[in-house]
């Protein structure tokens, strides 16, 4: 049997103490909860903390550029539409350098689950603010202080009928391993923000700070009724709701390719004699 | 026509025939039906539609065409051209002078009137133009009223091109059969209508232009009409590519509409990517998976996909990339041609990585070069870019035959049965090649990593020197060294022991061909084209090098203002060339303006008077 063991690669190189110490953890709880080795599954990252996360499990991985992770795991599936493939990517790799490719990704409903470690810093490049930067947040680069509005990452993934947008965080353990196995087992394109401090760089959203203000979303809430979903995603500051905050079954790309429907691409060999069948055309 | 020539690098004029039947016809003052047809308009008045149609019409009648387009970046007005050029014997290249100018607007007239050749005639329709021409040479058809008796005013276009056919005397048969082919999914009623259209127009102008000076000659057996943008499509699907993610960008836009339509019935799945720093690292994603990939753009898309490119690189993950060059920098001349990015896809990318660089001179070259640059990407796992431009992806040529013998498809990749016995795989293992087998993911137990960063074996990140050194030996300079083996020295065509040597590269190629055989019988002279650019092909190994320091006189022509290739041969030989011809326009050479300008080279080198007149008209 696959135990915990089995998923953990190099040793990392995060700050001790860091969120993504949890994450790794439940993401590896999640996959065996799936039943899925490590063989069995892609994931795909681009740079940045969180994107070093394939390194230190067991995974098949592509570990690419900066904010390019969504368009390789896409290629993927369009290429092998039967393999779970999973982004691990932060907030300024997801919501800054690849913010196109997110929104792009979710109208397809590409069958991708992305995971954003989100601690709302760059902690790579040593603290300056993120595109979750609360406004105000001071750092060396914007001394006085964030002048941007915080993105919103939730919200902006419910205008877009994203098909699955939840929120967890470090600081819940039980509830980060459910929003993988939700999403992981959701057919379409699902988003999980996760909430994470980061102690080097992050001195206003600590532990504390989530701890104290993150909940569980109520067990009788809907995750299908969109008005009601995007009035949750505006919930910030004192309390923070965290959950599958909305949901939907739209078809999913890879359903609506005809050429991949029965087969996936790397099933079907190359077959000289129906490419000659187009010659006569030139004719 | 030209047969590709992998390793074998002389053509002998001679088994082509070409130069011995045009000389032979000179001597015998023999004149060569050489007709260049021009239709001229705004934008969205059905130029193209014209246009292709008689192409195909000529084409099917068993005559050789050369057709290219100039038109603006805009979707209606405008002024925009398309020009046929059709022959007895094989047509590369467009002329100067036209025979037969189709006028949908005025300023057709006002802009080409110019270009008519002595005999030349142009037909329009006054109730459109709002003028009437009396002069000599004017033909008007009434186009919209004769297609209004016999179809539907829509059809006036079709009157065009029966017009056409009936000017030239031309058997109307493959007119109709191609009004029936192209409009057969609109039902039988549209069909007839089109066709008696045409017939009103042929019949038209067959009565009223009696002096329609033009004469046919007897033509050959149906020949194949191939564009640009069509073959690099032809030649992707035969080297195994079966995805392909672009996003629109002139004038590579083609191959992305050749291959969603192919989607239809064959296992090809074509996305249109939000950017292009999107579809390359899909086409990554999806090579990674086992899918060969590939994607098409242009500079500025190029450009884009840049940081993608050096990422193929790292990762040693296959990529093929269509850059059709237009005239930059930035936007440029969005709708033309220029051939100024030659230096850049060479040299783009951060770091050092092997790239394979190939600039088809025609259709058939595009077919077999860029299904060679799908099977050099995946055998090396490397990126490899079709170099090509707006005049080679619009430019329609015709071939007496057309197969897919000389591609070549092997699969690569480790999977399957062999996969299976594998039980300590390391996608980055080091071996004699320098080229690690590339397992397909989840396809057995073994781990796939791949990683932009610089990584140990097994793909993941390390920062020891020992290492570092280890992969740049295996990713860069072993491969570099087996990629060398591969590239094909230049096509040599004319002379063996040429005095006068053209040198060009890419979409020149059908210009310059037909310079040499316009040129040869007066002239000791040949063309060196080079279609394989990177690596730069060994100059020395077959004799070219040699073939050049002994010429009088070697002239590099090229589609832009710096001479990019005289300075890559100087570069790589230390051969400084003795002349260039430089075009930066936006528009492609034609022929008469080269051969004017070639002679002019030709009566310096041979003193005053020595001039050679080209053999025709």
């Amino acid at each position: 049997m696959t135990t915990l063991k089995d998923y953990m690669g190099q040793v990392p190189a995060w700050c001790p103490g860091c969120g993504n110490f949890a994450i790794r953890r439940a993401i590896g709880e999640a996959l065996i909860e799936l039943g899925l080795e490590p063989w069995q599954i892609i994931v795909v990252s681009g740079i940045g903390q969180a994107a070093k996360l394939p390194h230190y499990i067991k995974c098949n991985t592509f570990n690419g550029l900066h904010g390019r992770a969504l368009p390789v795991a896409t290629g993927i599936r369009i290429a092998n539409n039967r393999i779970p493939v999973i982004c691990e990517t932060g907030d300024g790799d997801c919501y800054g350098e690849g913010g196109n490719h997110l929104m792009h990704a979710i109208r397809r409903n590409v069958n991708v689950n992305v995971f954003v470690h989100d601690n709302q810093i760059y902690g790579l490049t040593k603290g300056q603010a993120s595109p979750t930067s609360m406004a105000g947040m001071v750092t060396k680069v914007q001394p006085n202080g964030v002048i941007a509005e915080m993105f919103n990452p939730i919200a902006m993934a419910i205008a877009l009928d994203c098909s699955f947008v939840a929120r967890s965080s470090c600081t819940d353990a039980e509830h980060l391993k459910s929003m993988f196995v939700h999403a992981i087992n959701h057919p379409g394109f699902a988003l999980v923000d996760i909430l994470q401090p980061c102690i080097t760089f992050n001195k206003l959203n600590t532990w504390q700070w989530y701890q104290e203000r993150v909940y569980r979303i109520e067990e009788d809430y809907d995750p299908e009724d969109k008005v009601r979903a995007f009035e949750r995603s505006l919930e910030w500051g004192e309390r923070i709701p965290i959950g599958i905050i909305y949901g939907n079954k739209r078809p999913i790309l890879e359903d609506t390719i005809p050429n991949i429907r029965q087969k996936p691409l790397i099933d079907q060999p190359f077959d000289r004699s129906r490419v000659e069948e187009f010659i006569s055309e030139f004719l | 026509m030209i047969p590709f020539v992998g390793g074998d690098f002389f053509v002998n004029p001679g088994r082509l025939g070409i130069i011995e039947q045009v000389v032979a016809a000179s001597a015998k003052k023999i004149s060569i039906m050489d007709y260049t047809i021009k239709i001229g308009g705004e934008a969205g008045q059905g130029i193209q539609t014209i246009g292709d149609t008689l192409a195909k019409v000529f084409a099917r009648s068993g005559y050789h065409v050369f057709s290219h387009q100039d038109y603006e970046s805009r979707v209606r007005g405008g002024h925009n051209f398309y020009q046929i050029r059709f022959s007895e014997y094989p047509v590369m290249s467009s002329r100067s002078g036209v025979d037969i100018l189709i006028a949908l607007d005025k300023a057709s007239i006002d802009l080409h009137r110019g270009q008519l050749n002595a005999s030349g005639m142009i037909v329009y329709d006054s109730s459109s133009l709002k003028s009437k021409y009396e002069d000599a040479g004017f033909l008007e058809i009434p186009l919209a009223a004769l297609a209004g008796q016999h179809g539907s005013p829509v059809m006036s276009n079709t009157a065009a091109i029966g017009g056409t056919l009936g000017m030239l005397g031309m058997q109307i048969g493959p007119l109709l059969d191609a009004l029936e082919q192209n409009f057969r999914s609109k039902g039988a009623d549209v069909v007839e209508k089109n066709q008696s259209v045409a017939r009103a127009g042929y019949e038209y102008a067959s009565i009223n232009c009696p002096d329609c000076p033009f004469i046919l000659a007897e033509p050959g057996k149906p020949l194949y009409l191939v564009r640009g943008e069509e073959a690099v499509g032809l030649g992707a699907l035969a080297g195994g590519c079966r995805f392909y993610s672009a996003y629109p960008m002139t004038p590579s836009t083609g191959i992305m509409d050749y291959l969603a339509e192919k989607s239809k019935e064959y296992p090809v799945v074509v996305e249109q990517a939000e950017d292009e720093i999107s579809a390359i690292n899909m086409i990554l994603g999806a090579a990674y998976a086992g899918v060969r990939s590939m994607t098409g753009t242009s500079g500025g898309g190029f450009s884009l996909m840049v940081e993608g490119l050096a990422l193929a690189g790292m990762t040693e993950t296959p990529a093929v990339i269509c850059l059709g060059m237009r005239p930059g920098p930035a936007t440029g001349f969005p709708t033309r041609t220029e051939q100024g990015e030659l230096l850049f896809a060479l040299f783009a990318g951060h770091g050092e990585f092997p790239r394979v660089v190939f600039a088809p001179g025609d259709p058939m070259q595009a077919i077999m070069l860029t299904a060679r640059a799908l099977d050099i990407a995946n055998k090396y796992q490397i990126p490899a870019i079709i170099l090509t431009d707006q005049h080679l992806m619009d430019s329609e040529w015709t071939f007496e035959s057309m197969s897919l013998e000389g591609t070549h498809h092997t699969d690569y990749r480790l999977r399957g049965e062999e996969l299976a016995d594998v039980h300590d795989y390391r996608r980055y293992a080091l071996t004699e090649s320098g080229v690690s087998p590339f397992a397909v993911p989840g396809a057995s137990e073994n781990l796939v990593v791949e990683d932009s960063d610089e990584h140990d074996q097994d793909g993941h990140i390390v920062e020891d020197a020992e290492t570092r050194n280890e992969m740049v030996r295996k990713r860069t300079i072993k491969k570099l060294q087996l990629i060398r083996n591969e590239i094909a020295p230049p096509l040599l065509y004319g002379s063996r022991d040429p005095n006068v040597i053209l040198i060009g590269w890419g979409s020149t190629y059908g210009v310059i061909r037909e310079v040499i055989d316009r040129l040869s019988p007066e002239e000791n002279i040949a063309m060196m084209h080079f279609s394989q650019l990177s690596p730069f092909p060994d100059l020395e190994r077959e004799g070219h090098l040699q073939l050049l320091n002994q010429a009088a006189i070697a002239i590099c022509i090229e589609n832009n203002a710096t001479g990019q290739l005289a300075g890559l041969i100087r570069a790589e030989t230390g051969f400084q060339l003795s002349a260039r011809i430089n075009k930066y326009d936006g528009r492609c050479f034609l022929l008469d303006d080269l051969l004017e300008e070639i002679n002019d080279h030709l009566e310096r080198l041979h003193g005053a008077g020595s001039r050679v007149v080209p053999g025709m008209r």
